[in-house]
């Protein structure tokens, strides 16, 4: 990994997370789904470089819980 | 239903070949008569190679097919020597909108790269390419070159020798055999050949059925590509509407997989479709309906010996981005050179082994961005319409979204960027005309720059001088439009071209080792 930044990077940790929860509130799985589409586009494209990018990928890909058991 | 549909372009003529006592041996034989059979012929025919071409039938292909045509395929038409009808005849367009659901998301324009003589691409009935291809073979046949189309004449059996190829041929008055040094299978997606010689066709098929409509209306609409996502006409589907010359517009609709196609093609049904989407009181007449579905497949190796396949016999794409007979148009610009430099005995057979290189490459390139336009317009999964559907919605608010709106990628040359062919690249120089790029136009005092390219291998220098070799040399001066395209910051160069007009390698100076070496390799000698 050379370019994902894999630590804390967020200010408000917490609070970050009841706001990304609270994007889906009373959402239809459905809905929540194109929330989602949306959201990962926004931010890729805010991310731009491909390199971060596929580096993310790979590890979005890994079932991380289950390659620790 | 249009005359056109109805004439015979080249009705069946007894031959005398079908009253001799053993075949007759041709130089070349072109097995269909499509678009890419008949320019594969024209080319034989100006390389002064005699091209016998033979076709089951001998009419125009019948309905809906190819519309639009691009750039690098219109250069190849000029340099066949009947580029100019075409783009008389053709519809030119640069705007065009997407929708998605029940509205406008935005409209783009093309805004066409000044400096070249052709536009990026027309639209055009491929019964007008056709006819016109062929008017061009009576052209060629008035000033005496051997060229011959022989309608009714079907391809019903094939032996394939070390040296020859032995064909036997139906015709409405009985069968006959005929060999050829050399065949070139144009025959479509479903060629005989092919299937006579035991080869596959690999490849995926989409799960989808389009239909197809050609229409006439006085409606006002204007000259644009107009394309929907997902539109209240067509619930959870696609559409297009595309002009055509003679006020014929396309319809595609997109129909899904599980449905009666025999239903769905009744004149009632369609018009029906086809009032929901143009609105009540829209006058029209349907000139054509038809259901299709695609597929993206490639022959593995499109040369087997004496055997050549090009067009849609040895690759099919689906038809998002139009690049079935645009890039069939391409094949036989690469084959028909080294056929002729092989056969005169100027370069090794194995020159004709690069056809494969260079047009494999460039049929992945073509199955690789039509399977991904229809992946996007035909999503296969549920994420992948989720994606889609995102991409859509924020395309109307944010342009960033709209270069990943995908409803077709028109079809560009492919660069031959790994070609054994390729000698020296002169580092500093423009990458549009790196060794394997098709030349780029440009406009010169008097014409055009491709115009003066093409048909044998020549020196381009540009702001220099270059002693005639065994080869042309077209010297002209570094001008503003041609220093962007071949100089970048370099004061001169010297391009060697080939007969296809890609650019084989180049230099900033002259050294005659050099360009003899690179000449020798772009000949397949290297
Ligand atoms: C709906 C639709 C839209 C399309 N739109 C576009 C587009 O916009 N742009 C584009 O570039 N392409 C488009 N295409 C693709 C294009 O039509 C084909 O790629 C093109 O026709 C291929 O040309 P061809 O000469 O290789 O084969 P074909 O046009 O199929 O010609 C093959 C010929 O071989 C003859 N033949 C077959 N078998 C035998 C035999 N045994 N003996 C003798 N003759 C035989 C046939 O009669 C026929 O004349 C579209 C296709 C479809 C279906």
């Amino acid at each position: 990994m050379a370019k994902l930044i894999t630590t804390l990077h967020i200010d408000g940790a917490d609070d970050f997370y009841a706001e990304l929860i609270a994007l889906h509130a009373e959402r239809t799985r459905e809905e929540s789904e194109a929330i989602n589409a949306r959201l990962i586009l926004l931010l890729c494209n805010h991310v731009g470089d491909r390199e971060t990018l596929r580096e993310a990928f790979t590890e979005a890909r890994r079932d991380g819980a289950a390659s620790l058991a | 239903m249009p005359p056109i549909f109805e004439t015979p372009l080249y009705p069946y003529q007894r031959s005398p070949d079908q009253d001799g006592a053993t075949p007759a041996r041709h130089a070349v034989v072109v097995v269909g008569a499509g678009p890419v059979g008949l320019a594969a012929a024209i080319d034989l025919a100006l390389h002064d190679i005699p091209v016998v071409v033979l076709d089951e039938n001998d009419k125009v292909s019948f309905g809906s097919r190819a519309i639009c045509f691009a750039k690098r395929p219109l250069e190849i038409f000029d340099r066949l020597g009947c580029g100019e009808p075409l783009v008389e005849k053709g519809v030119q367009w640069r705007l065009g909108k997407v929708f998605f659901r029940d509205s406008l998301i935005y409209g783009f324009d093309l805004l066409p790269e000044a400096g070249h003589k052709r536009p990026a691409f027309i639209n055009l009935q491929q019964y007008y390419l056709e006819s016109h291809l062929v008017k061009r073979v009576r052209q060629l046949q008035a000033q005496g070159k051997r060229i011959e189309i022989r309608g009714m004449n079907r391809v019903a059996g094939l032996k394939v020798e070390a040296d020859h190829a032995a064909l036997e041929v139906t015709t409405p008055e009985g069968g006959y055999g005929l060999e050829a040094d050399w065949l070139i299978a144009c025959d479509g997606a479903g060629s005989t050949v092919r299937s006579l010689m035991g080869l596959d066709f690999v490849g995926r098929a989409f799960e989808d059925n389009f239909l197809i409509a050609d229409v006439t209306m006085d409606a006002e609409f204007p000259t644009e590509r107009w394309f929907w996502f997902d539109p209240p006409f067509n619930k959870g589907q696609s559409a297009l509407l595309h002009k055509q010359p003679d006020g014929v517009w396309r319809i595609d609709l997109q129909l899904g997989w599980n449905i009666d196609r025999e239903h769905e093609k009744e004149p009632e049904r369609v018009k029906a479709r086809l009032k929901a989407m143009l609105g009540e009181g829209v006058e029209f007449k349907l000139e054509w309906v038809s259901i299709y579905t695609f597929q993206c497949r490639r022959m593995e190796k499109f040369r087997h010996g004496r055997v050549l396949f090009a067009g849609d016999s040895a690759h099919q794409v689906s038809p998002f981005g139009a690049r079935g007979a645009n890039s069939g148009i391409q094949d036989t610009d690469n084959l028909i050179w080294k056929l002729k430099l092989v056969r005169d005995g100027l370069a090794p057979d194995s020159l004709l082994d690069t056809y494969d290189d260079e047009r494999v490459f460039a049929a992945d390139e073509n199955i690789r961005h039509s399977t991904r336009s229809t992946e996007f317009i035909t999503p296969k999964s549920q994420a992948s319409r989720a994606f889609r559907d995102a991409a859509l919605d924020l395309a109307a608010r944010f342009p960033f979204a709209r270069p990943l709106v995908n409803s077709g990628r028109l079809s560009t040359p492919s660069v031959y960027d790994h070609s054994p062919l390729n000698g020296v690249d002169g580092p500093t120089l423009p990458p549009v005309a790196r060794p394997g790029a098709p030349a780029p136009d440009a406009p010169l005092a008097k014409g055009w720059l491709l115009d003066r390219l093409g048909g044998r291998f020549q020196l381009l220098a540009i702001g220099m001088d270059a002693p005639p070799l065994d080869i042309e040399v077209v010297r002209l001066d570094a001008s503003e439009a041609l220093a962007r395209r071949y100089l970048g910051d370099a004061r001169a160069a010297l391009y060697l071209l080939r007969p296809d007009q890609h650019v084989a390698a180049r230099w900033t100076a002259y050294d005659e080792g050099k360009v003899r070496a690179a000449l020798a390799r772009a000949m397949g000698k290297g």
